[in-house]
């Protein structure tokens, strides 16, 4: 079908893109807009790789047609912080060792902030549930809830922000 | 399940006498707390908590994945594949795809003999695309290269196949024997589709069963399971106008990719290059160049644009390479006293399309259970068999889990039968530290023991164990497992001479470092060891420090990230580079403060004297003055692994440098209503060596034992005749965060002489010991035994209902000798 223009609003800004109608908010974000930071791992709504979110709720980017989110307020990865000024989620799943591979970590950052958003004090069986459509196949959740917990306290106001950030840990490519 | 005798039976190999040359040197326990590889000024870095040094990249979304990148007039890539299990091709019509309006290409298997590539050189039986005949239903048949993706989805649906039906192969116990349609001709036993056959024989088996106490001989069945990472298979070649070939992709071991593009373009090595963007997880899966890696190549080469091909998650399991389907049978005898008497393992194991590492996973199947207790004498009768399946291969405690998971519960049974507590007959059993097994496996450092120990006085096993109530049990299951394969099974020509990883440093002007490695970061947390490592020696901040290991252009080889080898070895190999560094470094802060070069020591970015700290120089005056008249500094450490093992034939499979050990109890909560169950915690303890980064060690036992839970309760590769008909994360049910039990983590360090500062394996041993941990605790719960995995809960619910509904009961009868007063923290015997 012939591409129609739409306008999104992504992390704040007035993004025009051509799409199709049928087009996929997770093949807008990627393709279109060179967001790669929300990761394609199932196509099926399955996995919770590509969780952005909608308006603050947490949404599958690859069930979602972008045309149904014109006008709502779409919030990727990219809008949660950078290695300089780390988001306390961020900084929680990198110290508290809750990225390993890291190819969920988006969705499960995504997921986590729409939590503690809504839940500032989670419970341990409020974060299982809140964190259950996202697959990690590399941590075993241990130290995700972990992550989840150390964040929550940090927002609020439980603990110190730590003065330096992850980035001072050597680096890889 | 009796074998069917192999129509070309061959002579068991026997081994009465254990054989080994070199041995005596290796024979040294290490004091707790000292290690040959401490610096003198004592640890700094190795054994504390460090977040991964990509993890900002990850947390941020700015980690690039394959799929990531694209390249300027790229096109898009997408396979035709087989519907047909076995089949011979009798034409391909791709006229309507070509005509196609933004088909650039269409490429299938004719012409393609010659291409034939595998992971092992002995059993080279894949093809970029499928040259006469198909396999399994998901085989390669035709790719399409088009502008979009889109178009080449379309052009793919217009490629016409006309096929012969082969006989269809779906069981491998049917394929022991001659069959019809072969499914490689010329690979395996004549006839047959048996790919591997290992027998094994060290002692007299039936005699030490005939004077056994307590005896068990059970059927186990094993479902296949998937890694099931989340990032699907991505690659992108590109054939550059220098006469180049570029290959971006999803992989574990980009050496053997590199290999095999060699061997399959015809072009040498040196005019490859392989790049290893980020990895989305691996645990096997992505450890064998696979015939997608190759056909995009030779489409990239045939277009001469870039190309990427990237897999939908359904693409990902029919080529993955799964844990085999496994029907094992198993015979314990234990003596009277509790001693083993005797062990006797028959596994047919379902191969699939493909010989993968079928050759080490037959022997796996059987010489991985020579551990973690002495076994006196040893039977092993393997057979993995083609059939018309999606291929198994390697994945996460490769060819030990079924085994291990069987073998456990044995040991559960037999301990009833003599009257004992299973752990005490484990202890009973332990190898001596630095000993011999009866297949000459070299046994350094064993923490076995106070890992026993440890889980049970955390889980307050005596008070819980046959005694909590019906519903509710809790098991012991332990695990033995190779760090790193002794073989580096890829170096064709005089495999001794060359190591089995090299590291490469570098430090110009800045004072920065940048570490070379081939070692695969896949997730695992190799780039951060590597860097550990560096900052240990050289007694600098991490953020010195840049790990390059993704590129085969600057990376020296590494045989990459399988069999639990890259700690062990990278390790070791990064560490000998820095001590190289710190040579050098040190030779030229001698110039500049006089006095004892060895006293000399590096620390806080500063070197100094030992007896003297005043007298010091920093880091960066001692590189500028290092580099005066000579450049940029570089370094190399190298790790080849010290020869061992007896002199017959597969002597070499199952030989490591060191191994883990492990053990584990489970507690399970049995809804005997609905045969639903739930593990609800998990006490864990590994031992491996040294914990150079206790962070990621917890990171790879918790994520193993997620792993392993899946395959226990609810994972499994579901065939529909030959038909997998469960490849999604919908119907493939790995556990999410509500079946996660709470874990406590117990990290044991034996201290390994030869492992870098002492450190073994914990990426794949941890996976072992919950698979039977969980199996004995659901006997103990409702006195039900299973031997088919996974324990779903129509399973479990048949064997209530046709138990007597109560728990178990143990009267002891033999007692353990009373247990020696432990060292805390552990430490080596």
């Amino acid at each position: 079908m012939a591409k129609r223009i739409l306008t999104l609003n992504v992390n704040g800004t007035p993004r025009e893109v051509a799409a199709e109608p049928q087009a996929l908010l997770l093949d807008v974000l990627r393709d279109t807009l060179n967001l790669t930071g929300t990761k394609r791992g199932c196509d099926l709504g399955t996995c919770g790789c590509c969780t952005v979110l909608v308006d603050g709720v947490p949404q599958l980017s690859c069930l979602t047609l972008a045309s149904t989110v014109a006008g709502k307020d779409v919030r990727t990865i990219e809008s949660v912080g950078n290695s300089e000024a780390l988001h306390p989620v961020q900084r929680a799943f990198a110290e508290c060792g809750g990225s390993q591979c890291g190819f969920c970590t988006p969705g499960f950052i995504m997921t986590t902030c729409a939590l503690l958003d809504e839940s500032p004090r989670p419970t341990d069986a409020e974060i299982r549930e809140a964190l259950s459509g996202n697959l990690c196949r590399c941590t075993g959740y241990v130290k995700i809830f972990e992550a989840v917990k150390t964040a929550a306290a940090e927002l609020n106001g439980e603990k110190a922000a730590p003065v330096a950030t992850a980035r001072s840990g050597g680096g890889a490519e | 399940m009796p074998l069917d005798p192999i129509p070309d039976a061959r002579k068991a190999v026997v081994v009465k006498e254990p054989k080994l040359t070199n041995w005596e040197p290796y024979r040294k326990p290490m004091p707790k707390g000292e290690h040959p590889h401490y610096p003198q000024n004592g640890l700094k870095v190795v054994g504390t908590r460090k977040p991964l040094v990509d993890s900002p990249l990850k947390v941020t979304g700015e980690a690039v994945y394959t799929d990531d990148l694209k390249f300027p007039n790229m096109l898009y890539a997408k396979l035709l594949r087989s519907r047909m299990p076995h089949a011979k091709i009798k034409r391909i019509d791709s006229s309507e795809a070509e005509a196609l309006p933004g088909v650039v290409a269409v490429l299938t298997g004719e012409g393609m003999e010659g291409k034939r590539f595998g992971v092992l050189p002995l059993t080279k039986d894949e093809e970029p695309l499928a040259i006469d005949r198909v396999r399994f239903i998901g085989d390669q048949v035709a790719i399409v290269a088009a502008e979009d993706e889109w178009t080449a989805i379309e052009a793919v649906r217009r490629i016409k196949v006309e096929y012969e039906p082969l006989t269809d192969h779906q069981d491998p116990q049917k394929g022991l024997k001659p069959v019809k349609d072969k499914i490689h001709e010329g690979i395996g036993i004549d006839g047959s589709n048996v790919q591997k056959h290992v027998d094994q024989i060290f002692g007299d088996v039936d005699a030490a069963f005939a004077g056994a106490a307590a005896f068990s001989r059970r059927s186990f069945r094993f479902k296949g399971v998937t890694h099931a990472f989340t990032e699907p298979h991505a690659v992108i070649a590109h054939y550059s106008p220098q006469g180049r070939l570029t290959v971006w992709s999803a992989t574990q071991v980009p050496y053997y990719v590199h290999r095999s593009l060699a061997e399959v373009t015809g072009l040498p090595m040196h005019r490859i290059q392989v790049v290893r963007p980020k990895v989305g997880g691996g645990f096997g899966g992505k450890s064998d160049p696979f015939a997608h890696e190759m056909a995009v190549a030779l489409l990239a080469m045939k277009t001469r644009r870039p190309v990427k091909l990237l897999f939908d998650r359904e693409e990902s399991f029919l080529s993955g390479r799964h844990r085999h389907p496994t029907e094992t049978e198993m015979a314990l005898g234990v003596n009277a006293d509790g001693s083993l008497a005797g062990l006797e393992i028959q596994a047919v194991i379902d191969g699939g399309a493909f010989a993968s590492f079928g050759i080490i996973s037959t022997y796996y199947n059987g010489v991985l259970s020579m551990g973690p207790y002495k076994v006196p004498h040893f039977r092993y009768r393997g057979r993995r068999v083609y059939t018309n399946k999606v291929p198994s291969g390697a994945m996460r405690g490769h060819g030990a889990v079924n085994s291990r998971c069987a073998l456990e519960i044995l040991l559960d049974e037999t301990a009833e039968q003599l009257g004992m507590d299973p752990i005490d007959l484990r202890l009973k059993n332990l190898m001596e530290p630095y000993s011999l097994t009866v297949n000459n496996f070299r046994i350094t450092s064993n923490g076995l023991k106070e890992c026993l120990e440890r889980v049970r006085e955390r889980s307050g096993w005596d008070q819980k164990f046959r005694k909590m109530p019906y519903g509710r049990g809790i098991g012991i299951g332990c695990g033995f497992y190779i760090s790193g394969s002794n073989l580096p099974i890829h170096w064709d020509i005089e495999p001794k001479r060359y190591p089995q990883s090299t590291v490469h440093l570098k430090v110009d002007m800045d004072a920065g470092i940048t570490v070379h490695t081939g070692a695969a970061e896949i997730g695992q947390g190799s780039d951060t060891v590597a860097a550990m490592v560096v900052s240990e020696v050289l007694g600098v901040s991490m953020d010195r420090l840049r790990v390059y290991s993704g590129n085969s252009d600057t990376a020296p080889i590494d045989l990459g990230s399988y069999s639990s080898r890259v700690t062990f070895m990278m390790g070791n190999a990064a560490r000998k580079a820095a001590e190289d560094l710190r040579d050098q470094l040190q030779a030229a802060a001698h110039r500049l403060l006089g006095g004892q070069k060895e006293n000399l020591v590096f620390e806080n970015e500063t070197i100094f004297d030992l007896a003297n700290p005043t007298r010091c120089v920093t880091f960066n005056d001692a590189v500028k003055e290092a580099i005066a008249g000579s450049g940029a500094l570089v370094a190399k450490g190298t790790f080849i692994s010290t020869p061992m093992g007896g002199e017959f034939k597969g002597a070499t499979a199952g030989l490591a440098p060191a191994y883990s050990m492990s053990a584990y109890v489970a507690e399970v909560d049995v809804d005997v209503e609905t045969g639903i169950w739930r593990c609800t915690k998990v006490w864990a303890a590994h031992d491996c060596g040294k914990a150079l980064n206790p962070l990621s060690v917890e990171g790879q036992i918790e994520g193993s034992i997620h792993m392993g839970l899946g395959q226990v309760q609810t994972e499994q590769l579901d065939f529909l005749k030959s038909r997998l008909r469960n490849p999604s994360f919908l119907d493939y049910k790995i556990p999410t965060s509500m079946e996660m039990p709470e874990v406590e983590v117990i990290i044991v360090e034996s201290n390994d002489a030869e492992g870098p500062f002492g450190a073994k394996e914990a990426g794949e041993g941890p996976l072992l010991p919950i698979l039977p941990a969980v199996c004995n605790a659901i006997y103990d719960a409702i006195g039900v035994r299973l031997y088919d995995l996974p324990l779903t809960p129509d399973k479990v619910l048949n064997g209530i209902e046709r138990s007597p509904k109560q728990k178990p009961t143990l009267t002891v009868k033999v007692k353990a000798p009373p247990m020696a007063p432990r060292m805390p923290g552990g430490g080596a015997e």
